[in-house]
């Protein structure tokens, strides 16, 4: 009697948690049953106002409307952490997200440095990256995988061909650079070089400055010996907006005109009208371009205090199109995920027809924007005048092109 | 038109210029950081951040409370004297029987906390301040275009050297700083008040970093990192004067930046390195730095 009612119990234990775990994979492919998906971003250092806390806003701000329209049967959360601009801290977080926090996909992590050690970690792991934030070709070219990671927003393609074809054929054709002396300086002031090269314009010469550099007088001084019709920045955040100061300061704009080449509404909103009035620049996202942009960037702004950057709504667009995906397929498997974003036109307040391209590269709609004079802004935040909409496929570079082994024919 | 290695000489004199600017505020950061070492023997990590807050009054004066720029010439320093005294009351007079570690420590950590605070007030992209009408608009030298406020910059901060010098080497008031810190407890006993004149230091020496920021607000964006960027490079200039030494922070300062300004035209990838490289040569030949005193 004993002896078969201890083998009955045996046989339950034995076949209970199978039957459970068979269900569970019945009921559809989600692992522990949670999506989970990762902000890292900068929350403390020179780029934390383009991403940052921000970032995790948007991001939560899809999931809360992904919830209520889709009403998913699936859990969703969402963690963040700061990488500090340190490669090595950001690929470490996620790795251990992905190993022992069960992270299904990253997103956000600005700063091309860090971009390329967590895309590393994520082929590794075999999860996914939406990059939103950083600024590096390189990610779709030499250090592509089409299978975990996509490149969501801007690169430095797209930010140099808009400015460096209006402006050069604008008849403004000898430029001069100022370029952060790193990787993503170097690639912008390649990238626009190529474009005002392409478009009959000339390069007359550049100056590297380090890093955060304390004062940027002397290099505009030598812009401004230079002749150059046009002064390009090659930087970006706080050496951008001390530059563009400095210019105003030495009566750089009066004969030349100044073309920050990552510059963000943030930045705009930091120097103010008078300082930047102008300015042309190529931007992802622009709050107050239609009704729907409007509506969504309001709600962002009440929770913010900001409005978004191209940033902060490509973080929102790239949380919402992987939850769909999700969705759709009914499973976080990487693999069929990446299908399914692939097949699946992307439309919302961020891109129209946005398509993600088998270099992993997302193409959509850029902006050529010139900055409008203090008397023409009408509100808090009215700072651009759309020049020009650059559709997706002459904004990004072409396929013709792409340096990516695993695509290339 | 003569050139220097391919350099007309007129930009090399616009170059010598703006070197001079920014060595006046190496030197004013640097006096702080001086005066303060030299009296109190506490390497001040907090100097870069104060200069910053400095700067971050001068825009809240503005902002929030309508105060221009010439009544936070003079506010700004004070209030960030008070912070400072504050500090030295509540914290840095506990550590001075200790190693110059424990202040370098505690300085250190308040640095970020006031720069955490900033940050967590107003983000990181800063905080736009334009010239005072009286400053704007630019003298033409022949060989550049030099704006009356960089013009300006130079004058006020060499002012307030020349009198720091002169109030600490030539007053009473000074004699009786300079005794304290040679033997506290033989100046005290002749009834002056040492821990006062200590604290007073102190506040004497943050007020002078909040000095530099307020002339550094319109000339630069003000972002809550904008201390931490100038603070190693002004420690590197106290190293190569000697530490403690006044005048030699001074002299240094001013030559740092002229030397600094040069190395931006002829091999600008370096201009962030160029203080450290002369650091470490200076410290080769002249352990105790170009003006300090062996001890």
């Amino acid at each position: 009697m004993m002896k078969r009612k201890l083998l009955a119990l045996t046989l339950s234990a034995l076949i209970v948690p199978a039957a459970g775990s068979a269900l569970a994979q019945a009921k559809g492919k989600i692992s522990g049953d949670v999506v989970k998906i990762a902000v890292l971003t900068d929350m403390s250092g020179v780029y934390s106002d383009l991403g940052g806390k921000g970032s995790v806003v948007a991001a939560e701000m899809a999931i809360e409307d992904f919830k209520a329209q889709a009403k998913p049967k699936f859990k969703i959360e969402l963690v963040s952490a700061d990488h500090q601009n340190k490669a090595d801290i950001g690929s470490n977080k996620v790795r251990e997200w992905y190993d022992t926090q069960g992270v299904d996909m990253v997103t956000d992590a600005l700063n091309s440095a860090v971009a390329l050690a967590v895309a590393k970690v994520t082929t590794e792991k075999n999860k996914i990256m939406i990059n939103a934030g950083a600024a590096s070709t390189r990610l779709t070219n030499e250090d592509c995988a089409p299978g975990n990671v996509v490149h969501y927003v801007y690169d430095t393609y797209a930010l140099a061909n808009g400015p460096g074809k209006a402006v050069t054929k604008q008849g403004k054709d000898t430029w001069f650079f100022l370029t952060a002396d790193y990787a993503f300086g170097a690639s912008l002031e390649k990238d626009t070089t190529d474009a005002v090269k392409a478009n009959g314009g000339k390069v007359v010469g550049s100056v590297r400055h380090p890093l955060n550099a304390s004062d940027f007088s002397s290099f505009l001084l030598q812009a401004q010996a230079s002749k150059a019709k046009v002064v390009g920045l090659a930087n970006a955040g706080g050496d951008t907006i001390n530059s563009i100061k400095a210019a105003n300061e030495f009566g750089l704009t009066k004969n030349q005109t100044i073309v920050g080449l990552l510059t963000t509404i943030i930045d705009i909103h930091a120097l103010g009208l008078p300082t930047t009035q102008g300015m042309m620049f190529t931007e992802g996202y622009y709050w107050n371009l239609n009704p729907e942009t409007r509506e969504w960037s309001r709600k962002f702004f009440s929770r913010h205090k900001k409005m978004p950057s191209m940033l902060h709504a490509g973080t929102y667009s790239a949380v919402t199109t992987y939850l769909k995906a999700v969705q759709a397929t009914g499973t976080d498997d990487t693999a069929t995920v990446m299908k399914q974003m692939r097949a699946t036109p992307i439309n919302d307040i961020f891109a129209k027809g946005g398509k993600i391209r088998e270099d992993g590269r997302m193409v959509h709609d850029m902006y050529l924007v010139e900055v409008k004079k203090p008397a023409e802004s009408k509100e808090p935040w009215d700072y651009y005048h759309v020049k020009q909409v650059i559709p997706g496929d002459q904004a990004f570079q072409p396929m013709a092109l792409s340096r990516c082994p695993a695509v290339k024919k | 038109m003569t050139e220097i290695f391919g350099v007309p000489i007129q930009a090399l004199f616009g170059q010598l210029m703006l070197g001079l600017v920014n060595g006046s505020f190496y030197a004013v950061l640097s006096l702080g950081l001086a005066v303060i070492f030299g009296m109190l023997n506490i390497i001040n990590f907090a100097h870069g951040a104060l200069y910053m807050a400095g700067a971050m009054l001068t825009w809240v004066g503005l902002e929030y409370l309508g105060i221009g720029y010439w009544w936070m010439l003079l506010l700004g320093p004070i209030c960030v004297g008070l912070i400072g005294i504050a500090i030295e009351r509540l914290m840095l007079q506990w550590l001075y029987k200790l190693d110059h570690l424990y202040g370098l420590l505690l300085t250190f950590g308040l640095a970020l906390m006031i720069e955490g605070l900033f940050r967590d007030l107003y983000g990181v992209a800063g905080q736009p301040y334009s010239i005072p009408e009286e400053l704007s608009g630019a003298f033409n030298l022949g060989f550049m275009f030099l704006p009356k406020y960089r013009a300006w910059v130079i004058v006020a901060s060499l002012t307030v050297c020349l009198f720091t010098w002169y109030v600490i080497e030539k007053t009473r008031l000074g004699a009786y700083l300079r005794a304290a810190t040679e033997n506290p407890k033989l100046t005290q006993a002749f009834g002056i008040n040492v821990p006062l004149m200590v604290m007073l230091t102190y506040g004497f020496g943050v007020a002078l970093a909040g000095f530099a920021g307020v002339l550094a607000a319109p000339a630069t964006q003000i972002s809550p990192l904008m201390g931490s960027n100038l603070i190693i490079v002004v420690f590197a200039v106290v190293v190569i004067g000697g530490m403690g030494s006044i005048l030699g922070s001074v002299l240094t300062g001013l030559g740092l930046g002229i030397i600094e300004g040069m190395i931006k035209v002829f091999w600008p990838e370096a201009s962030a390195t160029v203080v450290f490289m002369i650091m470490a040569v200076v410290l080769m030949f002249r352990p105790a730095g170009l003006f300090g005193r062996e001890k």
